[in-house]
């Protein structure tokens, strides 16, 4: 199944009808996204290639503002006749009664591509991809006696979008990602363990020319090994160091979605009003950068047709801006900043993060654990979430170790570390200079997933509550 | 079967079936669905969204190797692309002994009443009116209270299946909600707070109900701070319960335990809970927001008991976790849906009263990433209120409470009576456990 062709499969003249058709009950503004999307998926667990799978997606999402209000309508029928009709809907639900004709005019198409794709997914024959699984798994079985059982994925997708609106954006781009994930259960006196780990970027097949399906699988097996020795974690308030590229989600909670400017205009961010303040450690300077090609949330243009961009947030400890979609921008008269994602056509745009990071220190990432006396050095974190209006969040520590008279120690088992983000980033003390981006991930966000990337230095936080049950 | 049978549906999955050459097992699923949902705030609408879905889903298994293909589009030339690409990938699967489809085992379904003819027949203003109603109602309850949003939602599914070994079914099914999440300020302090309502139709809500709850779970939190570290005794509210039930159910499953991923392998008929633990998933009592009449496989929904007066009896399995550990299929294919503990006989405020010293646990935060199944290992985010002397006191955050799936199950103290059916896959109850380590200060 090839993808429709958005650029040469829709007349302009279609568009300027649908999108006329949009305003015809009095609304500002309309806007088109067409989206076609191709998926592949083979998994291998308990030994065996699993399920082999292939979605295949395309369709409209209808999006008309009425003042304050907006209507949304989406439809899987792409010819004129199923546009139309969604625009109707669309038109309907954000209907002010003022109806009257409003003409749409479309200038050239800007086409992006997010990134020069090597090799085409689609172009590499099934058996090859299995194989991949097959791989993973006969290395991270080998690693060790302990290991009982691996589970991976391989997961190629392809997706074209075509962004149409009455201000005349006309936009389309083209998303290629590809990913490998793995799973392993080790099994010791203490019960079982697991070591994960993943690749996910946004480019093809060469994915596997340039990184190691093999060094991951090895990762992760030795991920679990070790674990089988940890001990509890302990409980309570005490440094904590975080590895270059593991924990870009402690930013992405602590600060990311506060920074969003819907959640800032409703009044549920603690970073609402700060900009211009000092709001993390003057250490910190945090960018989301949309056009970070290969990167995993990477994006040409975001889901409302702006092109992405770098967007400098926090700079040397200061808020500088917010995170920007269309609706937000144009109600404080100002650009977007390429931040408008949805998860698909079936869903309305928001702001939404891409690629956010921490840009590099200083110091040497040896010295910043030799300067702790006693505290937990996360060399892999899991997955988080924030209440953005009393700034709460949790993350989730899959590999970690104490820290003792400044050297490594003991793996520590599983568990969540808690923080209060304005507090956190202040207590950040200590900056590496080792910066590196961590593992691909997929932000929700009212129901919505899309991908972002993550990444930071080397980092110490002076006192973070970990969640484990030791004293 | 619920409501009319979606009869053009059942054709297509039917033509798709008959298409099976020997030796080949196929399985086709369609569904096409309606969306409705509504966002208010500040007595405006903010968003309307309209719209209608559908979709078909095609397993192919040849020689025990299984591939499966999906569209967002049913036409004649899609499903055949759409067929064509399920048996290719069929041939890149490995051999797996075990793979097929569910066999028919004449276990009889239990009809569910899953479709409502007067939320089919809901007016569109009045859906716009019930999310302004619930956001006055919420503002009424306390000058201090903001509103984030306020929602309604309803979205009705046609789905038909069938399959080459006979199974096939077709239903009908509605459902709708309201939900609302609010802010309050006060002194430089902003909690958030959130409910909803529910009914098989709009005329059910209990609106006033819900704008009470949100403003109590907002309001409550105001003044926490954050507790010394201790090991203590909590009470999980029902929701808490109710998501603590689903994990505890995924560690059930039969394909975790056959490929030796459950805590719970090897332990039927060993005392793993306290013995006032029964843990039911009955997906056909009609109280439970996900009953059902089938499971994924097409095989009747039925009533299991996993855990009795303590005692691991049974996991849950679907066609091919069945096959696997040599035994039947329990019509769980997707896994538990209605779980519930039967209930103790007290109302939550007699459980505290028993209590000396502990934490009423409110929400939890990051399960998600706090707990590992496979391990056992179990941390979240919380916030609550501190017991004491039998009775609740300041409100506690931005701590967390830490121990092990399989403790926590051998160190229930008590249940609750408020059984509370929530739109989840386990019902909710209090749950008294002890000797659970609160992380904080």
């Amino acid at each position: 199944m090839s993808l429709i062709d958005l650029s040469h499969d829709f007349e302009t003249s279609v568009l300027e009808r649908v999108l006329a058709k949009g305003r015809s009950t009095g609304a500002g503004f309309s806007e088109i996204f067409i989206e076609d999307k191709r998926a592949m998926g083979a998994g291998l667990d308990d030994g065996k290639v699993e399920a082999v799978s292939n979605a295949r997606s395309s369709g409209a999402g209808i999006r008309v503002i009425n003042g304050e209000t907006t209507g949304f309508a989406y439809t899987s029928d792409l010819t004129e006749k199923g546009l139309m009709a969604a625009a109707e809907a669309a038109a309907a639900a954000a209907s002010s009664g003022d109806g009257g004709t409003h003409t749409v005019s479309l200038q050239a198409l800007t086409r992006q591509q997010v990134n020069n794709i090597r090799i085409a997914p689609t172009s590499v024959p099934k058996a090859r991809k299995v194989e991949l699984l097959t791989i993973a798994n006969d290395v991270a079985r080998g690693i060790d006696n302990s290991i009982v059982q691996v589970s991976a994925s391989y997961g190629d997708s392809e997706r074209r979008i075509l962004v149409v609106n009455s201000d005349g954006v006309f936009a389309t781009d083209e998303q290629v990602r590809t990913n490998f994930r793995i799973t392993v259960v080790a099994n010791g006196d203490t019960g079982m363990q697991t070591g994960f780990d993943s690749l996910g970027y946004t480019i093809g097949f060469e994915l596997f020319d340039e990184e190691s399906i093999e060094e991951l699988a090895q990762r992760a097996a030795r991920q679990a090994v070790t674990k089988l020795k940890a001990r509890p974690a302990p409980s309570g308030a005490m440094p904590v160091v975080i590895k270059c590229g593991s924990g870009g989600v402690l930013f992405h909670e602590a600060c990311g979605h506060g920074l969003e400017a819907d959640l800032v205009a409703r009044g549920a961010s603690v970073y609402a009003n700060r900009v211009g303040e000092q709001v993390a450690s003057p250490l910190v300077t945090l960018v989301d950068d949309g056009t970070m090609t290969r990167e995993w949330g990477a994006i040409g243009i975001d889901d409302e047709g702006h092109k992405a961009q770098r967007n400098v947030l926090i700079e040397n400890g200061i808020l500088t801006d917010y995170m920007w979609d269309h609706i937000r921008s144009r109600q404080e008269g100002r650009a977007p900043s390429g931040n408008g994602r949805r998860q698909s056509y079936e869903h309305l745009p928001m702001v939404r993060m891409t690629n956010t990071f921490v840009m590099n220190g200083t110091e040497n990432p040896d010295d910043i654990v030799r300067a702790t006396e006693k505290g937990v050095y996360v060399a892999k974190l899991g997955g988080g979430s924030v209440n953005t209006a009393t700034g709460d969040f949790v993350f989730g520590m899959t590999e970690a170790y104490l820290i003792e008279n400044g050297e490594i120690t003991e793996p520590l088992r599983e568990g969540n570390l808690i923080g209060n983000g304005p507090q956190v980033l202040a207590d950040i003390d200590l900056l590496g200079n080792d910066f590196a981006m961590g593992n691909p991930g997929t932000c929700g966000k009212d129901g919505q997933g899309v991908p972002v990337g993550d990444g930071q230095p080397t980092l110490r936080v002076k006192s973070m509550t970990i969640g484990g049950t030791a004293a | 079967m619920s409501g009319r049978t979606v009869d053009d549906l059942q054709a297509i999955a039917d033509a798709i079936v008959a298409e099976a050459v020997p030796g080949e097992q196929i399985a086709a699923s369609l569904s096409r669905s309606t969306e409705t949902d509504v966002r208010v705030r500040n007595g405006e609408v903010e968003h309307f969204v309209s719209a209608q879905s559908q979709g078909v889903g095609i397993t192919v298994i040849v020689d025990g190797r299984t591939g499966t293909s999906s569209a967002g589009s049913f036409d004649e030339a899609s499903w055949r692309e759409v067929l064509a690409e399920a048996r290719e990938n069929a041939q890149y699967g490995s051999v797996d002994e075990f793979a097929g489809l569910a066999e028919p085992d004449g276990v009889p379904i239990v009809e569910q009443k899953l479709w409502d003819d007067d939320l089919a027949a809901f007016p569109t203003e009045k859906k716009i009116e019930i999310a302004k109603e619930l956001e006055r109602l919420v503002l009424a309850e306390d000058s201090r209270l903001r509103i984030d949003d306020a929602n309604y939602s309803d979205g009705s599914t046609e789905e038909a299946s069938a399959t080459t070994l006979g199974i096939r079914s077709s239903s009908r099914s509605n459902s709708c909600y309201a939900t609302v999440s609010v802010l309050v300020d006060d002194n430089g302090e902003t909690q958030t707070g959130w409910a909803f309502a529910l009914g098989e139709n709009p005329a059910q809500f209990d609106l006033p109900a819900a704008a009470k709850k949100a403003s109590e779970r907002a309001t409550r939190l105001l003044g926490a701070v954050k507790p010394p570290s201790r090991v203590t005794t909590v009470v999980l509210d029902p929701m808490v319960t109710s998501q603590f039930l689903s994990i505890i159910g995924g560690t059930l499953n039969g394909e975790s335990v056959s490929k030796g991923r459950s805590i719970f392998a090897d332990r039927i008929g060993e005392q793993v809970a306290s013995p006032l633990v029964t843990l039911v998933d009955n997906p056909t009592d009609s109280r439970a927001y996900y009953a059902r009449e089938t499971d994924g496989d097409g095989l009747a929904a039925r009533r299991n008991v996993l855990i009795e007066n303590g005692v691991l009896k049974m996991f849950v399995h679907d066609a091919y976790s069945a096959r696997r550990m040599k035994t039947k299929s329990t019509g769980n294919a997707g896994g538990c849906v209605a779980l519930q503990l039967t209930p103790g006989t007290k109302t939550q405020e007699e459980l505290i009263a028993g209590i000396e010293d502990g934490v009423l646990i409110d929400s939890v935060q990051g399960l998600h990433s706090g707990v590992n199944p496979v391990s056992g290992d179990f941390s979240t985010g919380a916030s609550g209120l501190v017991i004491r002397n039998g009775k609740t006191a300041e409100p506690i955050r931005e701590f967390t409470i830490a121990s092990t799936l399989q403790r926590m199950l051998l160190d229930v103290q008590e249940i609750g009576a408020d059984v509370d059916w929530l739109p989840m896959r386990a019902a909710g109850v209090s749950l008294v456990i002890t000797g659970v380590t609160m992380s904080g200060a």
